[in-house]
C-alpha cells in the first residue's frame, strides 16, 4: 500500500528546503521592528509547522501505524495541560487565600 | 556440552550459562525470577520501613517521648515514607507486573527481559543508595515531599554539635534527590517494557478487552509511570542544582519560587497515588471473582473507570497545595476535580461488591484480605472527599487526620490489596499452599492491628494534632488514642512475623498446590506450579473473557457453571523437567550486563554529591561499557 | 505489502507481535511521549524564570545577552543535521552501507558543531555575567538548554556507535531499524530545539 512506503530522498531535501525557508521567515520576522506586536503570534505557527513537518515526514508519523502517534499526541497533550495550569497559577499568583 | 560449545566469549565476560544456584539470580532474565526479585527485595525494605515505623511510634506512645532526638525523628519519619511508597508498594506491585504479565497474556518473557532484569537492578542500586545515607551523614530529613526550600537551601540543612563545633549535615536530603532520581529511571524503564509487553506480547486471541482487569490496571499504571516520572525527573534535578551547585530554582533571595517545587511534585506525586493503589486494584478484581465463582460485574465498567481515574488523576495535584495560597479560583476548579475523580473509584466499589453479591464465596485468606482492602479503602477514599472541600481541608492540612486518610489508602488499601495477592498467587509461584490458619490469623491481626494504629489518626487530627512533631505535650486528650495506636503498629509486627513464618514454613511443609487450587479463572493457573521457564509449552489460542473458566465450565439454562468434563488445567507429562533447550523452545539467554551497567548509576551519584568528578566519570564509563556490552551480545546465544 | 518495510527494519525475532508493530519502535515512541513531559518542565519553568519582574536588578536580561544571528545559525545547523539523518536512515533501508555512514558521519559532525557552538555561547554569557546562580534566567536558561545538550551529545555518541558497528560489519540491511530508532531520538532532540529556539530565542 502507497501509504506505508518510505518517501524518496528527494521529498526529504524538499522538506529540508521548507524548513530552511520556514527558519529564515522566523528571523526575519524577528528584525522587522513593526511586526514586533504581533511576534508571538507570526512565530507560534511557524514553530508548529516545523516542528510538524520533522514529526509526520522525518520520523515518519505520517506514514506509520497510527498507535505511534498517539503515544506521542498523549504526552504532549499532558505537557500542554499541566504546563499550563502551572505557569498561569504562578504567574498570576496572589496570595489572597 | 552442546550448549557449552555455542557459548561465545563476548567482550570481558563470559556469558553465563547457569540457570540454578546463587549466581544464577545476578544474571537472570527470567521475568518469574526478576519478579521473585523484586518482592523479596520489596519486602525487605518493607521490615525495615516497618522498623522505623515502629520507633516512631515508641517515641509518640507517651506524652514528652525521649525515645529518639527531633533530629533522628525527623529523618525516621522521612526515610519511613521514602521506604514505603519508592521501595516498597511500587515494586511489590512490579513484582507481581514481572512475574504475571506474561502469564497472563500468553507470553513466554516480557518484551525486553534484559532491560527488564536492568531495571530490577537499578531499583535496588537506588534502595541501598537512599539506605547508605545512614551512614554517611545521616538519612533525609525534610519528610517524603521535600518541600523546598526547607530542603534544597543548604543554609538550611539541619546542624549538628560535635565537639569541633556545629557541622551543617550537608548531604541528607542530597540522598533523596539523588536516590529517587535513579529509582525513577528503573520505573521508566519498566513502564515502557509492560507498555509494550502488554500492547504486543498478548497470546492470538486475547483481546484487549478479554485482558484480565489486573492487566488493564498495570497498563494504566505503567502510562502514568511514563508520563510522571519525567516530571519528577526535572524536579529532584532542579532540586539538585539548588543543593549543590547554588542554583535559583526555589532560592527566593535569588528570585526562585518554593511552589514551583510543589506544582512539579504534585503533577508526579498525584498520579503516584493512583500508581501505588490501582495495581492492588486489579489484583482485588482477579481474586472476587475467583472466590466468589462468579465473573467480574461490570469488567467494561471497571476497566473503563481504570482508564478515566488515569486521565483524570493529572488534573487533581492541586489539592494537595490548597492551604499553599493559589488562589481562589484554582482552589475552587481542583476541589471539584477531586471530588470528581471519586465517582469511578465509586464505580470499582460497587462493582466489586456486585461481584460478590450472591455468589457462592470461600472465605480464604486471599479473599479475605481482599474484602479488606474494599472496606479499609473505602474509608480512606472517603476521607479522601473531605479534603476536596478547601475550607475543610485548611483545616487538616499537616494534622494526624492527612496521616489517617493516606494510612488507609496505602496500607489498608494497597498493602492489603499485595497481601491478598501474594496469598493467591504463592501455589503458583512456589508450588505448595500457604497455610489457612496462619494465613487468617494474619489477616484479623493486622486488620485489628491497622485500626487501632491508624483509626485514632482521625481523631487526633480533627483534635489538631500536627503531623511529623516529635514530641506531643500532656493534657491536650492526645494521649489516649496515641498509646492505642502504638498498640495497634506492635499488631501489625506480630502479625507480619505470622506472615513470614507462614511463607517460610508453607515452601516446604505446605500442601501440594497443583496447577490450579483455586479453580480459577485466568490463564496463568493451566501450566504447572511452579511453572516451567518458558511458561507455556504452547502458547494458548484465546477465545474467550476468563479463557481458562470456560475451558472448564459451560453454562446451564439458569446460567449456573457445569463442568466440562475434558476441562481443567494440561499439565504435560511428557515435557516435566525438560529445558526449554530440549523442547526447542528459544528463551533468551541469562546476561552479566544489566547488572554490570546499573553498578555505574549510584557512583554517577555519588560523584555529583560529593563532586567528585572522577567517580562521575567512572560510574559513566561502567554504564556506557555495560550498555555496550549488553548492545553487542544477541539476546539468545542460540540465534547464531 | 503494508509489512514489507517494517519487516526489513527488524531483528527476526520480533515479527509475531500482537499489534504487527515493532516491539521496539513502540518503546522508542513510548519514551519520546515522556521526554515530551521532561522538556515540558524544563521549557515551563524557563517561562516562568525568564519574566523581568523575575530577575534581580543589575544581573543581565535574556534580550541583553542573546545572539540571535548566532544562535539562528546553530539552529540552522541542528535542523539540517535531521536531513542528513533522516538520508542516512534511507540508504540503510536501501543497503547502501558506505552511504549511510557518510551521512551518519555528517549528521554527527552537524550536532558536535552544534555542541561547538553551545559550549561557545556558555563561556560567552559566563564573560558577560550570566551564570548558573546569577538569577533565575541564568538558572533556568543554563539548565534547560545544558539538558538539551547532554540529549545531542548521547545522541552523537550513538551516531558514532553505528558508524563503528557498520566498521565491523554488524550494521547491515537487516539492521536498519537501528539507524530508524537512534533517528527518532534524534529528531525528536531536534524539535525540542525547534521549540527552544522559538520560545527562548525569539519570543523574549
Amino acid at each position: 500500500m502507497a501509504e506505508h512506503e518510505h518517501p524518496s530522498e528527494l521529498q526529504y531535501i524538499k522538506v529540508g528546503i521548507v524548513l530552511a525557508i520556514i527558519t529564515i521567515a522566523e528571523v526575519a520576522v524577528f528584525y522587522v521592528p513593526p511586526l514586533a506586536p504581533l511576534l508571538t503570534w507570526l512565530l507560534i505557527p511557524m514553530m508548529v509547522l516545523k516542528f510538524a513537518l520533522v514529526a509526520l515526514w522525518f520520523m515518519h508519523l505520517r506514514f506509520d501505524n497510527k498507535l505511534f502517534r498517539r503515544l506521542f499526541m498523549t504526552g504532549i497533550f499532558f505537557a500542554l495541560g499541566v504546563y499550563t495550569v502551572v505557569i498561569v497559577t504562578l504567574v498570576t499568583k496572589t496570595s489572597n487565600f | 556440552m552442546a550448549i557449552a560449545a555455542q557459548v561465545m566469549k563476548r567482550g570481558a565476560l563470559r556469558r553465563p550459562t547457569a540457570t540454578r544456584g546463587l549466581m544464577s539470580w545476578f544474571t537472570t532474565v527470567d521475568h518469574k525470577r526478576i519478579g521473585i526479585l523484586y518482592g523479596t527485595t520489596a519486602f525487605m525494605f518493607f521490615l525495615l520501613g516497618g522498623i522505623e515505623a515502629l520507633v516512631i511510634r515508641v517515641q509518640l506512645a507517651r506524652p514528652n517521648g525521649e525515645f529518639v532526638s527531633a533530629d533522628l525523628y525527623n529523618q525516621l519519619f522521612t526515610t519511613h515514607g521514602v521506604t514505603m511508597i519508592f521501595l516498597v508498594v511500587m515494586p511489590f506491585g512490579a513484582a507481581f507486573f514481572n512475574y504475571f504479565i506474561p502469564l497472563m497474556i500468553g507470553a513466554r518473557d516480557v518484551a525486553f527481559p534484559r532491560l527488564n532484569a536492568f531495571s530490577y537492578w537499578i531499583f535496588l542500586f537506588g534502595g541501598l543508595f537512599i539506605y547508605s545515607s545512614w551512614f554517611l551523614g545521616g538519612a533525609p530529613d525534610s519528610g517524603w515531599f521535600n518541600y523546598a526550600p526547607l530542603s534544597t537551601d543548604p543554609r538550611f540543612a539541619t546542624e549538628l554539635f560535635t565537639d569541633t563545633g556545629r557541622v551543617a549535615a550537608q548531604h541528607r536530603v542530597d540522598f533523596y534527590l539523588l536516590g529517587l532520581q535513579i529509582l525513577g529511571i528503573a520505573s521508566m524503564m519498566s513502564a515502557a517494557n509492560f507498555i509494550v509487553t502488554i500492547l504486543n506480547m498478548r497470546a492470538p486471541g486475547m483481546t484487549l478487552l478479554r485482558l484480565p482487569v489486573f492487566i488493564w490496571m498495570t497498563l494504566v499504571v505503567s502510562f502514568l509511570l511514563l508520563f510522571a516520572m519525567p516530571v519528577i525527573a526535572v524536579a529532584l534535578f532542579q532540586g539538585m542544582f539548588d543543593s549543590l551547585f547554588g542554583a535559583n530554582f526555589f532560592n527566593v533571595a535569588g528570585g526562585g519560587d518554593p511552589l514551583l517545587w510543589q506544582h512539579m511534585f504534585w503533577i508526579f506525586g498525584h498520579p503516584e497515588v493512583y500508581i501505588l493503589i490501582l495495581p492492588a486494584m486489579g489484583i482485588v478484581s482477579e481474586v472476587l471473582p475467583v472466590f466468589s465463582r462468579k465473573p467480574l460485574f461490570g469488567y467494561a465498567a471497571i476497566v473503563f473507570s481504570g482508564i478515566a481515574i488515569g486521565f483524570m488523576g493529572w488534573g487533581v495535584w492541586a489539592h494537595h497545595m490548597f492551604a499553599a495560597g493559589l488562589g481562589p479560583v484554582a482552589n475552587a476548579a481542583f476541589g471539584i476535580s477531586t471530588m470528581f475523580i471519586a465517582v469511578p473509584t465509586g464505580v470499582k466499589i460497587f462493582n466489586w461488591l456486585a461481584t460478590l453479591w450472591q455468589g457462592s464465596i470461600r472465605f480464604a485468606t486471599p479473599l479475605l484480605f481482599s474484602i479488606g482492602f474494599v472496606s479499609m479503602f473505602i474509608i480512606g477514599g472517603l476521607s479522601g472527599v473531605t479534603h476536596a472541600i478547601v475550607v475543610h481541608d485548611y483545616q487538616q492540612t499537616d494534622t494526624y487526620y492527612i496521616v489517617a486518610h493516606f494510612h488507609y489508602v496505602l496500607f489498608g488499601g494497597a498493602i492489603f490489596g499485595l497481601f491478598s495477592g501474594v496469598y493467591y498467587w504463592y501455589p503458583k509461584i512456589y508450588g505448595r499452599l500457604m497455610n489457612e490458619g496462619m494465613g487468617k490469623l494474619h489477616f484479623w491481626l493486622m486488620f485489628i492491628g491497622f485500626n487501632l494504629a491508624f483509626g485514632p489518626f482521625h481523631i487526633l487530627g480533627l483534635q489538631g494534632m500536627p503531623r511529623r512533631t516529635y514530641q506531643f505535650y500532656p493534657g491536650y486528650g492526645f494521649d489516649f488514642w496515641n498509646m492505642v495506636s502504638t498498640v495497634g503498629a506492635f499488631t501489625i509486627a506480630v502479625s507480619t512475623a505470622v506472615f513470614m513464618v507462614n511463607f517460610a514454613r508453607s515452601k516446604k511443609n505446605g500442601k501440594k498446590a497443583g496447577a490450579d487450587p483455586w479453580d480459577a479463572r485466568t490463564l496463568e493457573w493451566t501450566m504447572p506450579s511452579p511453572p516451567p521457564d518458558y511458561n507455556f509449552l504452547e502458547i494458548p489460542r484465546v477465545h474467550h473473557r476468563d479463557d481458562f473458566w470456560h475451558r472448564k465450565y459451560s453454562e446451564d439454562q439458569k446460567g449456573r457453571p457445569v463442568p466440562v468434563p475434558v476441562g481443567g488445567a494440561e499439565t504435560p507429562t511428557e515435557a516435566e523437567g525438560k529445558t526449554a533447550h530440549e523442547l526447542g523452545i528459544h528463551m533468551p539467554d541469562p546476561s552479566y550486563w544489566p547488572l554490570v551497567a546499573a553498578i555505574g548509576l549510584p557512583l554517577m551519584a555519588y560523584g555529583v554529591m560529593y563532586k567528585m568528578w572522577w567517580l562521575l566519570g567512572a560510574g559513566a564509563v561502567i554504564l556506557v561499557m555495560g550498555l555496550y556490552g549488553w548492545v553487542l551480545e544477541p539476546a539468545s546465544e542460540e540465534e547464531h | 505489502m503494508a509489512t514489507e518495510a517494517h519487516a526489513v527494519g527488524q531483528a527476526h525475532e520480533e515479527h509475531h507481535t500482537s499489534t504487527g508493530l515493532s516491539n521496539i519502535k513502540m518503546a522508542m515512541w513510548a519514551f519520546l511521549g515522556s521526554e515530551c513531559l521532561f522538556f515540558g518542565a524544563l521549557i515551563s519553568t524557563y517561562l516562568i524564570y525568564s519574566r523581568p519582574s523575575r530577575i534581580l536588578p543589575g544581573t543581565p536580561m535574556p534580550s541583553d545577552i542573546y545572539d540571535i544571528p548566532y544562535t539562528s545559525v546553530s539552529s540552522f545547523v541542528l535542523l539540517m543535521s535531521s536531513v542528513t539523518m533522516v538520508l542516512a536512515l534511507a540508504a540503510a533501508q536501501r543497503g547502501e552501507i558506505p552511504k549511510m555512514r557518510l551521512w551518519l558521519l555528517a549528521t554527527a559532525t552537524l550536532g558536535m558543531t552544534f555542541i561547538g557552538g553551545q559550549i561557545y555561547e556558555f563561556t560567552t554569557f559566563a564573560h558577560e555575567g550570566l551564570k548558573l546562580s546569577t538569577s533565575t534566567f541564568g538558572t533556568s536558561f543554563f539548565v534547560l538548554t545544558g539538558f538539551h545538550g547532554a540529549h545531542v551529545t548521547v545522541g552523537i555518541l550513538m551516531l558514532l556507535s553505528l558508524v563503528g558497528l557498520s566498521h565491523v560489519g554488524r550494521l547491515e540491511q537487516k539492521d536498519a531499524y537501528k539507524v530508524e530508532m537512534i533517528g527518532l531520538y534524534w529528531h525528536f532532540v531536534d524539535i525540542v530545539w525547534v521549540v527552544i529556539f522559538t520560545v527562548v530565542y525569539l519570543m523574549t
